[in-house]
């Protein structure tokens, strides 16, 4: 492994990370604002990736990064307003299978608006091309944006939550609700915000997701199952754990892909005999960059075993 | 003449004549339905999607007018790309009246059908149905898996890379070739087949590197991208279909990666858009046909274009209705059993020339091409996906260069 592979990977590594961060915070701050787990939540992505399509192609890229976003901000807001909230008396169950549905809803109405096959969506010129050439391996603008966006994205929501009145107010909606509503603010309203808030942030990370991958109906089956890892893995609630979390699973998955050992090399290497006729040699053989892609869920397995709470969790339960 | 033999004799005349009848009415204006098994969801769902509708649009072009006078009737069931549904698929599509089956994506749900249909054919006999597999490529399926009711229209891997070899072998800046496939049977058999014909037909290249990635499940490929410039491959070798070839084209050109991609399937949904200008004179592919193609299926697939917003790119479905009609005018009947004993070693006329189905082992011998991608011209003027770039041939292989031996030994009932 040279210079010029590992500070590529290196790179690889955290932009992937830095995307699953923008996609999992806001299933993270749900989670721990309302106790909901929201399975529409990649859902809201693939809308903010397909709404940024639309828009662009009317007003253009630029504006679509900011309307996107917002158009999926409402509809989240509308979401916990007319569905969530009457179904919240229930208890958790009714409430993880109404956002369940609601992912099979928006991705038959995907299908039903912009067709079931890839859209044509593209960056604009100013963000296509190169931004350096590192070691004559160039590094696209659209990877340095994901970036940039992620980076801006987490110091806002830090900002939000610490620093200001309604941060304050969302902060103690949480621990004590019949307090804040006494003292004259509208509980409910709060967490109509804050839904309609952590739908955004999935919004904004398809806005910009949706053209350096793919757009298309399943976009939001494919990362499903990670941002669930990247919150467990991080701690249930924690918006520090699911960044760390993000950036591990990132580096960890790229360079995975470069290491061709195995299991039966690494027994060669030792000096034990292994042959295809040993017992189990389909499995042996398999290398690290070949189960590169499972191994997030590898992990995941692990944290559960040794650190229920996950990395950076605060709940016992 | 005696009034009873005159009786006879007017008897017999109007028999034949009334037989006679029959036997051309078996056809004519008679529908044919037939079952399309392939994903309408799930990752591949736009691959799926855009067949469908070439079949359907193929079989309108077809009622119009065909050489049998029948009319083709499409039965569309999505089979989730999974053995198992594909297997209730085909139990609900002979609950409909199909007699004849076809899929091509994936060589799983192919071999579920063939397995199934060996079963029924033999347990149901005057109610047998035909497959037709028009895309599902694993050699496998025409050699130690072979089946009298199975018939195979694209080329399989083996042929492809018979083609692609010969051709690479006259390339002489081709020294070290990478190779990245699917983790599953096709992608596993493209890299088998590229190691075993690159030693003979070039022992000089040197094969530095060998990646199976999971199917449908990469969603970056960056990584992969770094560490083919690491190996210092100057080409790269992929069977690679769907978005694993728009986002690893995709991810090469994002990184500024100088090597020529040797491809199966860089026509399907989304790749053009992700090749692009980036790609210009540096991904090539082989297939039964191409976008500027002489003869019939232009026309076709300009008229498909305006209708759907959308490229035809399977273009083997003409194929399935050139082969069948010929079949049924030469039996004069649509019963698959005599039909399937029709095109056994049948020669016959499709849009790309002289075509053969070979009786050994119901392998559809063909010529091939080679084609590289490039800014439309005058002589080659499709443009995929409004690229403005397309595929334009380099190579022409006749059937009997790109063919590859049977080991099938076929039992016919």
């Amino acid at each position: 492994m040279n210079v010029e592979f590992f500070a590529i990977s290196l790179l690889n590594g955290v932009a992937y990370g830095l995307l699953l961060f923008m996609l999992s915070s806001g299933l993270t701050l749900i989670f721990s604002m309302m106790g909901v787990l929201n399975f529409a939540h990649t859902s809201f992505y693939m809308l903010g990736a397909y709404l940024a399509y639309t828009i662009s192609g009317i007003v253009g890229f630029w504006p679509a990064l900011v309307l996107a976003p917002l158009a999926v901000f409402a509809l989240g807001a509308a979401f916990e307003r007319y569905s969530l909230r009457r179904v919240h008396k229930f208890g958790h169950v009714p409430e993880l299978l109404v956002t369940f549905g609601l992912s099979y809803l928006i991705l038959e109405v995907v299908q039903l608006l912009w067709g079931r096959s890839t859209v044509p969506y593209g960056l604009p010129t100013q963000l296509q091309g190169p931004l350096f050439t590192l070691y004559g391996t160039q590094f696209p603008k659209s990877r340095s944006f994901i970036m940039a966006v992620a980076l801006l994205m987490l110091l806002a929501v830090w900002l939000l939550l610490t620093r200001t009145r309604i941060g304050l107010v969302i902060q103690a909606a949480l621990k004590h609700p019949e307090m804040v509503e006494a003292l004259g603010h509208n509980v409910p309203r709060v967490f109509m915000l804050v839904f309609g808030g952590g739908a955004a942030l999935a919004g904004l990370a398809g806005v910009i997701g949706g053209n350096t991958y793919i757009t298309e109906p399943a976009m939001a089956a494919s990362v499903g199952s990670i941002i669930f890892v990247v919150v467990v893995v991080g701690g249930m609630g924690s918006l520090a754990g699911a960044f760390l979390a993000s950036l591990l699973i990132g580096i960890i998955q790229t360079f995975a892909v470069a290491m061709d050992y195995s299991m039966a090399t690494a027994l060669q290497g030792l000096g034990v005999a292994v042959t295809d006729q040993t017992f189990g040699y389909e499995l042996m053989k398999l290398t690290v960059s070949q189960v590169a892609p499972i191994l997030p869920y590898l992990f995941l397995v692990l944290i559960l075993i040794f650190r229920p709470k996950g990395l950076l969790g605060t709940r016992e339960d | 003449m005696p009034y009873r033999l005159k009786f006879r004799v007017k008897f017999l005349a109007a028999s034949l004549i009334a037989a006679h009848a029959v036997g051309a009415w078996a056809q004519k204006g008679e529908t044919v339905k037939i079952a399309w098994l392939d994903p309408l969801s799930g990752l591949m769902a736009a691959v799926g999607t855009n067949q469908l509708k070439t079949f359907q649009f193929l079989a309108e072009e077809f009622n119009k007018k065909n050489a049998a006078d029948v009319k083709f009737e499409i039965i569309g069931i999505d089979n989730k790309l999974s053995p198992q549904e594909t297997t209730s698929a085909l139990r609900s599509a002979m609950d409909q009246g199909a007699r004849y089956v076809v899929q091509g994506n994936g060589s799983g749900p192919a071999l579920a059908i063939i397995d199934a249909l060996e079963k029924h054919n033999a347990r149901n006999p005057g109610k047998e149905v035909l497959y037709i597999n028009y895309a599902a490529v694993d050699p496998d399926l025409t050699n130690s898996k072979c089946s009298y009711w199975h018939f195979r229209l694209d080329a399989d891997t083996s042929m492809k890379m018979e083609a692609l070899t010969t051709f690479m072998k006259e390339q002489p800046d081709i020294k070290k070739v990478y190779l990245i496939n699917q983790n599953y049977s096709h992608g596993q058999q493209v890299s088998k087949f590229a190691k075993e014909n690159l030693k003979v037909k070039r022992p000089d290249v040197q094969i530095v590197g060998d990646d199976l990635h999971p199917l449908a499940q990469v969603r970056d490929f960056a990584p992969y991208i770094a560490k083919i410039k690491q190996s210092g491959a100057d080409t790269v070798i992929t069977g690679n279909w769907g978005s694993d070839l728009a986002l690893l084209i995709k991810a090469s050109n994002d990184s500024g990666l100088n090597v020529k991609f040797y491809t199966y399937y860089a026509v399907t949904t989304g790749t053009p858009t992700a090749m692009g200008a980036a790609s210009d004179g540096k991904v090539y592919q082989v297939g039964y046909s191409h976008y500027n193609a002489p003869g019939v299926m232009v026309p076709l697939m300009t008229e498909y274009k305006k209708r759907f917003n959308d490229d035809m790119y399977t273009t083997d479905i003409y194929t399935v209705y050139a082969m069948l009609a010929e079949a049924f005018v030469r039996t004069k009947s649509t019963e698959p059993v005599k039909v399937a004993a029709a095109m056994e070693g049948m020669k016959f006329k499709s849009f790309n020339g002289d075509v053969e189905m070979r009786k050994a082992d119901h392998q559809l011998q063909q010529g091939l091409y080679i084609t590289r991608w490039q800014k439309v011209d005058a002589k080659n003027p499709y443009s995929p996906e409004n690229t403005g770039y397309t595929l334009a041939p380099v190579k022409f292989y006749e059937a009997y260069v790109a063919s590859t031996p049977t080991s099938c030994q076929m039992k016919r009932p």
